[in-house]
């Protein structure tokens, strides 16, 4: 495996060893980086999956999954005693062309909010209220579904496509 | 007229760097010097033009212009001077500007020092750069340009348009939206720059490395003449790495430093590759060997740098650094595979000129330590690579996005980064050419066995994971060996010159600066893994709410509440802050103050913590909540982070050990080394 890199610069009538040698090396070195890999995959990969994937029970109740939704502002709850926050997501498309095709992100996420026929999932996580979770924001979600239809929040990451880019003046002085 | 200056001086600036690309490669076809010379010309003005550029965009951006779309979209008439200044790289299109600017200075600078020196390479490295930043200033011209303003249409609507659209008025809001408030920290003064500084300086070896496969030169010298300004760029990338952290540490309020975002993923893989780089290259100049390797390393870093740019900018992942989507992604997408393909192939092309007699002598020898150093980095590469494009290639293969987190990356890169440590303790008793097991273990027992008192001095304080106690171990070993090194390469060189301990040890850093700044920055490396071991393995934390008076614990310390202040400020924040006072066994330390602000503007809060500092650990204090009619209930989150410090006090050592490489020599003497440097 050590004179893998030097192989490749000899001369033509040691080649045959000496790529054999090359190959062996690379392949053993690859052979290490998937091994690592794959075991720490294990536990630590979650499917990311939208509200209506989840709640169709794409996969085993119990298991940690990433689930994308829109905040809606009106169902946020925090008890600052025991850091206990609670609200409801609602579904957002998954793929990044259906939200392209539908007028990019910030739109979506403000059409789903008020539409009350897609599907909404209550959300409970322990911890700081995140700056960031407002009406209309994106949430991300790392945790599990409970028996109770509830999704139980380990982690949770907040996005705001709308406020800082796509804002157009809104009082203008022509 | 500010406007029209900015980006005329960047339509004469995209025609000025196409003319750059033709004349370097047509004045090399007709071998005419009156041509090479137009091109070295054109690319000398590009940069005072981009200059121009930015100037204007500065003069706008201070100046309060927020009819230009990106004055309105990153200032507003409370932020400060340094804020609006830093405004520039506040949002994509000043961001891709700043990056053209850096990158037409580095330019600028190489024609400058080295036209006569590397005359051979240099029409080359002109036609390769200029048609980067041909590309870039496309994208800033056509796709995200800065001096777009606001017209209303006849409709009533306001569009974003660098020209009037037809019948239609400007628009003229008396104030912006301003940059956001996570932004409005003095590491977004530094970060930004640092990290660009960081990309863009590795186009320059890039473009040496290709020039030279196309010239068919397939010595050092491409090498050799970019040696510093990799080193200057990978110390830059560096910095940016870290006062990324800092910055994460101080504005996100949760007592971490690095999460593993795939944002963060996508600026640490060149500076993996990058890394492995600074080393293989010392065995090309010193054995003649990796000589493909180091091209191919080269060509891996500079596209990652683009990648890193593109993959901030394409909304493909989802990250906290939430950057719009734009429609520049695919455009960067097909730059990056056709010179990731066209570099390559040149590679190829030349492969067999390349060879080198040379060979690895033995597995102890210091070519060994490096080959097996340029595998660890490729490997973590590697794993940081599938990482962050995992919920791409699930969702291609299964049809379903996979994700993974950081006890992913922590996990499978973990023991690598433990083997990366270990070879950095035998490096430095490794030479050229063969070490033998019996001198290396010769060299290595004394260290080995000493560094086992920090693993049991850890015990002692409570430690009692084996992964920490290894590291720790491992920490000190690479501490101890370099130092230990040192000392003894001191001692031989005062006894044999006759020459005091201090006198021998500076004259021996001076004959051998490169060697001596690698081993500074081995242990400021060494330093920052014992800050990220302090706070990986043993923060703790607890949070409640309290009243005014009352008190919480963790470990030995009291936190007392003892009032809250709120209060408007004149750049339109609400700010809370509350008053902690904080005691260890009884004794007061002192107090800090963790507050959050509300920016009305933004209607966004951002949390500041209160921390208190020492050299042993961090006291991180947020204040999460706070009751707003009564103000006597808070809520508050505390994190116990031991030797966190050591992350930033080493990263200062990292930066003198690679001022110390870069230092140039005052005389080229050489008779008087000891050793080769290294």
């Amino acid at each position: 495996m050590i004179s893998l890199e030097d192989s490749s610069h000899t001369e033509q009538k040691k080649s045959g060893i000496k790529v054999n040698k090359f190959l062996i090396g690379g392949v053993l070195m690859l052979a290490a980086v998937v091994l690592l890999i794959a075991t720490s995959l294990k536990g630590n990969a979650q499917y990311y999956l939208t509200v209506d994937e989840l709640i169709s029970g794409k996969v085993k109740q119990g298991s940690s999954v990433r689930v994308s939704g829109v905040v809606l502002g009106d169902s946020i709850q925090y008890d600052p005693r025991t850091l206990n926050l609670s609200f409801i997501v609602a579904n957002i498309p998954g793929d990044n062309q259906e939200i392209e095709a539908r007028g990019g992100l910030a739109s979506v996420l403000h059409e789903a909010s008020l539409d009350p026929n897609v599907s909404r999932l209550q959300v409970v996580y322990n911890g700081a209220r995140p700056d960031l979770l407002t009406n209309e924001a994106q949430a991300i979600m790392t945790g599990k579904l409970g028996e109770d239809g509830v999704f139980y929040a380990e982690e949770l990451l907040l996005k705001c496509p709308s406020r800082y880019e796509e804002g157009v003046p809104s009082q203008v002085v022509p | 007229m500010i406007g029209p200056i900015g980006y005329g001086s960047l339509v004469i600036a995209l025609v000025i760097s196409l003319l750059g690309v033709v004349a370097s490669i047509y004045g090399q076809r007709i071998h005419s010097n009156a041509m090479l010379e137009t091109a070295r010309r054109a690319t000398l003005v590009t940069f005072p033009l981009l200059s121009l550029s930015i100037a204007a965009l500065l003069v706008l951006l201070v100046s309060g212009h927020f009819e230009y779309t990106y004055v309105y979209q990153t200032t507003d008439l409370s932020m400060p001077f340094y804020l609006k200044l830093a405004a520039l790289w506040g949002g994509q299109e000043g961001s891709l500007l700043f990056w053209c600017w850096l990158l037409s200075g580095f330019m600028f600078l190489t024609l400058m020092r080295k036209w006569k020196s590397d005359h051979d390479l240099l029409p080359w490295v002109i036609a390769i750069t200029s048609f980067i930043l041909f590309f870039f200033l496309i994208l800033v011209l056509f796709f995200e340009n800065p001096f777009n303003r606001y017209f209303i249409t006849m409709d009533g609507d306001v569009v974003s348009s660098l020209f009037p659209p037809m019948m239609s008025l400007q628009a003229n809001p008396t104030d912006g939206n301003g940059l956001s408030p996570l932004l409005r920290h003095f590491g977004m003064i530094v970060h930004p720059p640092a990290l660009y500084l960081g990309f863009t300086g590795f186009v320059i070896p890039y473009a040496y490395a290709m020039a030279a496969l196309i010239n068919g030169r397939t010595d050092d010298r491409w090498l050799k003449s970019t040696r510093r300004s990799a080193l200057f760029a990978w110390m830059f990338l560096s910095i940016g790495l870290v006062l990324g952290s800092r910055w994460a540490y101080d504005v996100l309020g949760w007592g971490g430093y690095w999460g593993w975002d795939p944002v963060e993923i996508s600026a640490l893989i060149p500076w993996l590759t990058g890394t492995a780089y600074l080393h293989s290259m010392v065995t090309q100049e010193k054995r003649g060997m990796f000589k493909h390797w180091n091209v191919a390393l080269i060509i891996l870093t500079f596209c990652l740098v683009i990648f890193g740019t593109f993959l901030t900018r394409s909304g493909l992942l989802s990250s906290v650094h939430s950057f719009s989507e734009s429609e520049i992604g695919p455009a960067f997408l097909a730059f990056i595979a056709v010179m990731f393909l066209a570099s390559l192939g040149l590679l190829l092309w030349r492969w067999s000129d390349l060879s080198s007699p040379y060979q690895i002598p033995s597995l102890f020898s210091r070519e060994a330590a490096f080959l097996i150093n340029n595998l660890l980095f490729i490997a973590i590469f590697l794993i940081c690579l599938t990482g962050i494009l995992f919920p791409i290639l699930s969702e291609l293969l299964t049809g379903q996005k996979v994700t993974v987190g950081p006890p992913f990356y922590e996990h499978a890169t973990g023991p690598l980064f433990a083997l990366l440590l270990l070879l950095m303790g035998i490096v430095p008793l490794t030479i050229w050419g063969s070490t033998t097991a019996r001198s290396l273990g010769k060299g290595l027992w004394k260290p080995a066995l000493l560094a086992l008192l920090a693993p049991l001095l850890s015990f002692i304080l409570g430690g009692n994971r084996w992964t920490a106690l290894l590291s720790v171990w491992l920490i000190a070993f690479v501490i101890l060996a370099t130092l230990m090194d040192t000392i003894r390469s001191v001692k031989m060189r005062s006894r044999t010159h006759q020459e005091s301990g201090w006198k021998a040890f500076s004259l021996l850093v001076q004959h051998n600066r490169r060697r001596y700044g690698g081993y500074l920055i081995h242990i400021g490396v060494a330093l920052m893994g014992l800050g990220i071991i302090g706070i990986e393995f043993f923060q703790t934390t607890t949070q409640g709410m309290i009243a005014a008076g009352e008190s919480l614990t963790l470990s030995n310390y009291t936190f007392t509440y003892e009032k809250l202040d709120i209060a408007d400020t004149p750049d339109g924040r609400n700010s809370a802050v509350a008053t902690v006072l904080i005691r260890r066994d009884g004794r007061e330390l002192g107090r800090v103050y963790p507050g959050s602000d509300y920016y009305y503007a933004s209607q966004q809060s951002v949390t500041r913590p209160g921390i208190r500092s020492t050299l042993g650990n961090d006291l991180y204090i947020i204040l999460v909540d706070w009751l707003e009619i009564t103000t006597d209930g808070a809520t508050f989150k505390i994190y116990y982070n031991p030797l966190i410090n050591w992350l930033w006090i080493g990263s200062f050592v990292l930066i003198i050990g690679t001022l110390v490489a870069l230092w140039p020599a005052r005389n080229r003497r050489k008779a008087f080394s000891l050793e080769g440097s290294a």
